[in-house]
């Protein structure tokens, strides 16, 4: 790395630890999980950036450059197509499947977990996973509902079990699991050799590992918003058992963090936002378990990025219980003043400038909004610049107005 | 009974309610007693969520509960049970989004305040809308978005009912995560509501000529 990338990346890296540790870096970071915007800005369709990995990086190199944030997402945004066509994936639609080519990817909602098979989890969930959720989720992996249990390996229970393994529907499956490996692993060396790439330009890379919150593992991947929403009345104690048996699942998904150059952790949570659950529900069902998993992983020197998408207003006695200085909070919807009384001295904040700004705005429009930012919640450390929410349509003229007034006027 | 019934459903007691329904019918009370406690029931549920003492949990049982209890009735007798809306409502989400529960949550809520609702689904394209307007002529069309790109298929909808001619004929009223009045201006549309609790007075409001 040449001298003057070495230390441009030295001060981004610490700017973005200065902010969480609450301390005053030399200016407000921006950093920020641009999703379709770099490849639109490209002019790459984003079907082609899913599926030709070198363009992808390239036009994560023109908005590195174009921009420079003080970290970066990079590709890792737009998911490997080929994998997901090898699998069959069911419940994602993606640009050419199901949806146009320059449109960002979809989850679809549904109960991939039955209100009847929460013991089954509970008992074993790898094995839960692997005979029902792989096979309700990837077309290509029917065949792994005979998948054997490996719990009953032991002793002379692998005779039975293996001979499983060998069945023609089994290797079918098999082929195409290990086809998407293959296809997954040449996405991973695209991304780390991206990573590689924009460090030698001096900039960190903005991710290190992601996980969830325990009730979002439980209600976005199994039992879908419907489902868990009626558990909590229905059937409580499951799903409170459920939630805890995912809580150290989620640390471990986190955990990969731990030793990273920067060490962030991005945690997207769904179902706690205002509106979804009563304070009670929320103080029962959600907090305590993300709570555990956010300190868990503080404890191993990760910083996890807890990035609300909905509003938290409700939520912010609870958050402000995290450990102080460890912890970054990303807000869409918040009034930043008064998350920064409860939360200034406890935790960095992030976000909450109006991402449709970005679109339907004028630059004038989003200096303003930066600015009243910066006064409200940035003028002792502790806030980075990010938008509401993921930015995918932006006019690059308003993102550049984000990028160098934040630059010029967020100088401490 | 009927008053049992009310409060079954208004308390989420789903299985008390359903015992409760099954009873009224066996007992031979007419399908309009009890579609008549679900309404009021649905009145009571939206108010205590709209004071933030329901929440999702309790929209979802309610709401299944009430599918469950019309599920007991014969169609016909639910049919000459029915009751004139306020107002009928087209509801979609726009073209390229497949978010369905925020729209669908609305949709109850309408519904219960005693609207007629048709739901075009997900991923409604524009001229699909413009000609549901033409055919079913709503006199209020939702549009639903949970994507910055929703902005613009809103936009979209907008231009091409008002190049159908169709854009005097019906009030429009956006909602969805990222909406807000800058967008409801930036898609010409007549309203945007947070919640579904601000669906239901807005279209109030729009029923009432306002």
């Amino acid at each position: 790395m040449d001298e003057q990338a070495e230390v441009l990346y030295r001060e981004r890296k610490q700017r973005i630890l200065d902010a969480v540790a609450l301390r005053k870096p030399d200016r407000v970071p921006i950093v920020s999980p641009f999703q379709l915007f770099p490849y639109t800005y490209a002019g790459v369709p984003f079907r082609e950036a899913m599926y030709d990995y070198a363009k992808a990086r390239e036009a994560c190199h023109k908005f590195v450059d174009d921009f420079q944030p003080d970290a970066d997402f990079g590709p890792v945004l737009a998911y490997a197509g080929k994998p997901m066509d090898t699998l069959g994936l069911k419940w994602f639609r993606w640009a050419g499947h199901g949806l146009p080519e320059h449109a960002m990817y979809q989850f679809v909602e549904g109960e991939y977990m039955t209100a009847g098979e929460y013991d089954e989890f509970l008992y074993d969930p790898s094995h839960f996973l692997a005979s029902k959720w792989l096979p309700r989720s990837f077309g290509a992996l029917a065949a792994f509902s005979d998948f054997p249990a490996m719990r009953r390996m032991m002793w002379f229970g692998w005779t039975g079990l293996l001979a499983g393994l060998a069945r023609p529907e089994m290797r079918q499956a098999l082929a195409a699991a290990l086809q998407a490996g293959e296809e997954l692993a040449e996405w991973f060396a695209s991304l780390a050799r991206y990573a590689a790439e924009i460090k030698a330009k001096g900039f960190p890379q903005a991710y290190a590992g992601f996980s969830w919150t325990p009730f979002d593992l439980v209600g976005d991947t199994l039992r879908g918003t419907r489902g868990i929403m009626g558990d909590v009345i229905r059937r409580p104690e499951k799903l409170l058992q459920a939630v805890e048996k995912a809580t150290p699942i989620a640390i471990e998904y986190g955990l990969s963090a731990a030793g990273a150059d920067l060490p962030l952790c991005w945690i997207w949570p769904h179902k706690g936002s205002a509106g979804f659950l009563s304070d009670r529900q929320y103080a029962r069902f959600y907090w305590p378990f993300l709570r555990e998993v956010i300190e868990a992983l503080v404890a191993r020197g990760v910083i996890p990025v807890i990035y609300f998408e909905g509003d938290e207003t409700p939520r912010l006695k609870h958050l402000a219980e995290v450990p102080p200085g460890k912890v970054w909070f990303h807000f869409a919807t918040m009034d930043m003043a008064r998350a920064k009384e409860v939360l200034g001295g406890i935790a960095c904040i992030s976000g909450n400038l109006p991402s449709h700004l970005l679109l339907t705005g004028t630059p004038e429009d989003v200096r303003r909004c930066c600015r009243s930012l910066i006064d409200t919640c940035g003028r002792d450390g502790g806030y980075i610049m990010d938008t509401s929410v993921m930015v995918d349509e932006a006019k690059p003229e308003n993102v550049r107005a984000l990028f160098d007034f934040t630059r010029e006027y967020g100088v401490y | 009974m009927k008053d049992l019934l009310v409060q079954a459903i208004a308390d989420i007691q789903e299985d008390e309610a359903l015992t409760l329904a099954a009873r009224l019918l066996d007992a031979g009370a007419p399908a309009k007693t009890i579609l008549d406690a679900c309404r009021e029931a649905m009145c009571i549920v939206g108010d205590r969520y709209e004071r933030r003492e329901y929440f999702l949990p309790e929209l979802v049982v309610s709401g299944e509960t009430l599918k469950r209890i019309a599920a007991l009735i014969r169609p016909e007798a639910r049919e000459a049970a029915a009751t004139e809306p306020l107002a009928r409502i087209l509801i979609g989400t726009v073209a390229g989004d497949i978010h369905d529960i925020g729209k669908e949550i609305v949709a109850f809520m309408l519904a219960a305040n005693e609207f007629e609702v048709r739901d075009l689904g997900v991923d409604v394209s524009a001229s699909r809308f413009v000609q549901e307007v033409k055919e079913a002529r709503p006199d209020i069309l939702a549009l639903s978005g949970f994507l910055t790109l929703a902005y613009d298929s809103m936009k979209e909808t907008v231009a091409a009912l008002s190049t159908a001619g169709l854009r005097d004929q019906v009030k429009i009223m956006i909602g969805g995560a990222p909406m807000d009045d800058g967008v409801r201006d930036y898609v010409g549309a007549d309203a945007y509501g947070p919640d579904a609790m601000a669906a239901v007075r807005i279209a109030r409001r729009f029923a009432g000529g306002g």
